[in-house]
């Protein structure tokens, strides 16, 4: 997160920060392990209230920005999500309400309305960035036939999609090259929402398959058969918001562990004294800063639609990817047998930065794409 | 330029580069890349530091000489914002290497902070035209990481003092002027309260320089040796015995000497460093760049050096507005030495077998081997990233402090280890 939040952009994390240490604390995290959308709507809709499906949105669809910078302002919030482990779609939702306020026009103006509002939900079915412009691993087909589009495959791992009425889909167009992004609703027929399981406690995902579901054109977003940029700008708001998740949740099992290597004596001795685990310690601070650093980088870049984006966030993934996860584990270590407990809070955020290691791309796929995007920037110059 | 009005980062950079494409030469593909190699005979170094100092006369009679220096003493009294510029725009180009670091930090900087009015008016306006080149007299045989171990000894002799010890690790001393030198004038006090700056010229009578060889040939490391060196009182920086305030500050800014406003350096260039070009260079030379295992390395170093820009940001931008403690800077220090490591252990894999043996078609694989037996240089030379371990985990997590068997007791009565004297 920025060294410094202007005043309103405190006032937004002050807002969302209080509401989930309150709605949302780790008792309560722990029990929703049972429950089988991970949150309630009401909780959604108290969110939307304070600003976390609007950031991204125009002003004249009635979102808006705090500082200008909307993504900036957002990562702010998905920074507040890793670090208290709470549950709720945000990068789907946001990546979808992203989506219908920039090139959804007219034909989504209701559905964008009411995911704004909270009153319900969407979330998206994206694939995985490839080289630049060119989403990759996406599993679903749509052919045009007559007025319709007529959509088959599996996607997944789709968060919420039982929750969610609409699912952005990204799908390739059959017999061409190009990519189509299509708003499905949930209820339309042909689609099948199966249960997937996962580390996270309270995030939910699910196998989306679609069976010759059969939209009208009108269910397009963006120009048929030309989304591959879109897609591409959606992802890289994907994966900006992951790492700024991450990094609040690498910021608190730094932080916990920090605060037991104090309290925790052996052999007459805090671990803090140990120059075994100092050294360590500094190691960790010195990946947490380099997380924070270059993700918010990588969340300006996105935001100011930057030629450097597309590296910046996926070199973001990478880093995050690797030393999030070592974070984390060797946050379990130096705790012991009890960090490897379900009574401990340190498992939320273990699985957290887990998860959000293993969506969108692992770390080695981003440090491929890395490579083709500087192999690019060193012929061209 | 006027001396009126700040000159705007754009007009300042678009002057800049005018500027260096009409005066400085372009460097060749590979010219400085590597770790410290042995390319040079004596005389074509002392040619190569001929030419820094007329590069930097040029810069200073060019109005582009000590950008973040003040006005007063010779300096532009520009922002980091316009040294960021320059360094932009002089990447790929000649610049005076051999004039940053030790010169314009540490020692200019701790000059500017510590120094007499007269000391910094006859030697930093003397810096930035290029005429006085300066080492760190700082490490001595038998004290690297514990600096303040020092036992190079300094006593007054009335307005003078003579000082006799050794110093060591000083790069390029045989071709230098001034030397930073940290002494012992007190020994009946606890090590850190013994100690006072002075500065002295490396040609002062009873400075002996000795020049290193070091594993892969290169002789630019020196010891000195001084016997008897009278230094006038006037040479001495801050207060008598007051000498590890000042060594705090200079250790300071030898941690933050990577992004330090006031050295030039041409960070993005492939030509200047261990980077992600360079191992683009040596896969493209050794046939490998559609090798799906080396595409991945040249990704994780190029993605190290993002981040690295990125970190380095951070941290100056922390430390200025006290959001980060002022000892972060330890934080950098730790991460460019472990990522250069990196960096070679990944530009010695992705040479293959030239690694091993080359011959002079092999292009940017050429040397890549030996530059791997030098690869800990990155992380020993400018305080160990054991050193910047301890300060992260002590001074910026506030964690217990290292046992240490010296402290409250006077210097003479603190163990020494065999090889000591």
């Amino acid at each position: 997160m920025l060294l410094e939040l202007a005043p309103d952009q405190e006032v937004l994390r002050e807002a969302t920060a209080r509401f989930l240490a309150d709605r949302v604390p780790p008792e309560v995290i722990r029990r929703l392990r049972e429950d089988p959308a991970g949150f309630s709507p009401d909780y959604w809709s108290a969110g939307a209230e304070l600003g976390w499906t609007s950031l991204l949105v125009s002003e004249e669809h009635g979102g808006g920005s705090i500082s200008g910078g909307p993504l900036v302002d957002l990562s702010i919030l998905a920074h507040e999500f890793g670090a208290r482990a709470v549950p709720g779609p945000l990068a789907s939702a946001n990546v979808v309400a992203f989506a219908l306020s920039t090139w959804g026009g007219e034909a989504h103006a209701a559905t964008l309305e009411a995911v704004l509002s909270g009153e319900s939900l969407a979330t998206c079915a994206l694939g995985e960035p490839a080289t630049p412009g060119e989403p990759a691993g996406v599993t679903v087909q749509v052919r045009a036939d007559g007025g319709d589009v007529v959509l088959d495959g599996t996607a997944r791992p789709v968060e919420s999609a039982a929750q969610a009425a609409h699912l952005l889909v990204t799908a390739a167009v059959a017999g061409t090259a190009g990519f189509a992004q299509l708003l499905v609703p949930t209820t339309a027929a042909g689609v099948t929402i199966t249960p997937m399981r996962t580390v996270d406690l309270t995030r939910r995902f699910f196998a989306v398959q679609l069976d010759g579901v059969r939209l009208p054109a009108e269910a397009a977003v963006g120009e048929f058969g030309d989304a591959g940029e879109q897609v591409e700008r959606q992802l890289q708001v994907a994966l900006a918001l992951g790492c700024a998740e991450t990094v609040g949740a690498m910021q608190t099992a730094f932080d916990l562990t920090v605060k037991w290597a104090f309290e925790r004596y052996s052999f007459g001795r805090p671990l803090a004294s140990y120059q075994e685990l100092k050294h360590r310690f500094a190691d960790m601070k010195t990946w947490l800063e380099a997380s924070h650093a270059i993700t918010d980088k990588a969340v300006a870049a996105v935001d100011a639609g930057a030629p450097e984006a597309a590296e910046l966030v996926s070199a973001a993934k990478a880093y995050i990817g690797d030393y999030g996860t070592e974070l984390a584990q060797d946050c379990v270590q130096i705790h012991g047998g009890i960090g490897v407990t379900f009574e401990h809070d340190m498992h939320f955020f273990l699985r957290r930065v887990t998860l959000n290691r293993a969506l969108y791309g692992t770390p080695a796929s981003h440090r491929a794409r890395v490579t083709g995007i500087f192999e690019n920037l060193k012929e061209q110059a | 330029m006027s001396t009126g009005a700040q000159e705007s980062v754009e007009e300042f950079q678009a002057r800049a580069r005018v500027w260096i494409r009409a005066n400085l030469r372009p460097l060749e593909a590979h010219e400085e890349v590597g770790i410290m190699r042995p390319t040079r005979t004596d005389e074509q170094e002392l040619a190569a530091v001929a030419r820094d100092r007329e590069i930097q006369r040029m810069l200073f009679d060019a109005g582009f000489a000590g950008i973040c220096f003040p006005r007063e003493y010779g300096g532009q009294g520009l922002t980091p914002a316009h040294q960021r510029a320059f360094n932009e725009e002089i990447s790929g180009y000649e610049y005076p290497q051999r004039l940053q670091v030790p010169t314009l930090t540490p020692c200019a900087a701790v000059l500017l902070e510590f120094g007499t009015e007269e000391q910094k008016l006859a030697h930093i306006p003397a810096i930035l035209k290029g005429e006085e080149i300066w080492m760190q007299f700082l490490s001595e045989p038998s004290s690297g990481s514990d600096v303040a171990a020092a036992l190079t000894s300094a006593v007054r002799d009335g307005d003078q003092w003579v000082l006799n010890g050794s110093k060591i690790w000083t790069t390029g001393a045989w071709w230098s002027d001034w030397g930073l030198c940290l002494a012992r004038t007190n020994w009946d006090v606890p090590k850190h309260r013994g100690l006072t700056v002075f500065i002295l010229p490396i040609a002062a009578a009873g400075v002996d320089v000795q020049r290193i060889e070091m594993l892969n040939g290169i002789m630019e490391f020196c010891q000195e040796f001084l016997t008897d060196v009278r230094v006038p009182d006037s040479d001495r920086v801050g207060e008598v015995d007051d000498g590890w305030t000042v060594g705090t500050r200079w250790m300071f800014h030898e941690r933050m000497s990577s992004s330090s406003p006031y050295v030039t350096s041409p960070g993005t260039s492939s030509h200047h460093r261990i980077g992600p070009d360079w191992l683009l260079d040596i896969a493209r030379d050794t046939g490998r760049l559609d090798d799906p295992l080396v595409r991945d390395l040249i990704g994780e170093g190029r993605v190290l050096d993002l981040v690295q820009g990125a970190l380095q940001s951070r941290l100056a931008l922390g430390m200025t507005t006290g959001r980060l403690s002022d000892q972060s800077a330890a934080i950098g220090r730790l991460y460019s030495g472990v990522a250069a490591t990196r960096l070679t252990t990944i530009a010695f894999d992705i040479a293959d077998g030239a690694g091993a043996a080359w011959a002079e078609g092999d292009g940017a694989a050429a040397d890549v081997g030996a530059d791997f037996l030098m690869r800990q240089t990155a992380t020993i030379g400018g305080g160990t990233t054991e050193m910047a371990r301890n300060v992260i985990s002590e001074r910026v997590l506030g964690m217990p402090r290292e046992a240490a068997l010296d402290r409250g007791l006077a210097f003479r009565d603190v163990p020494r280890g065999a090889r000591n004297s």
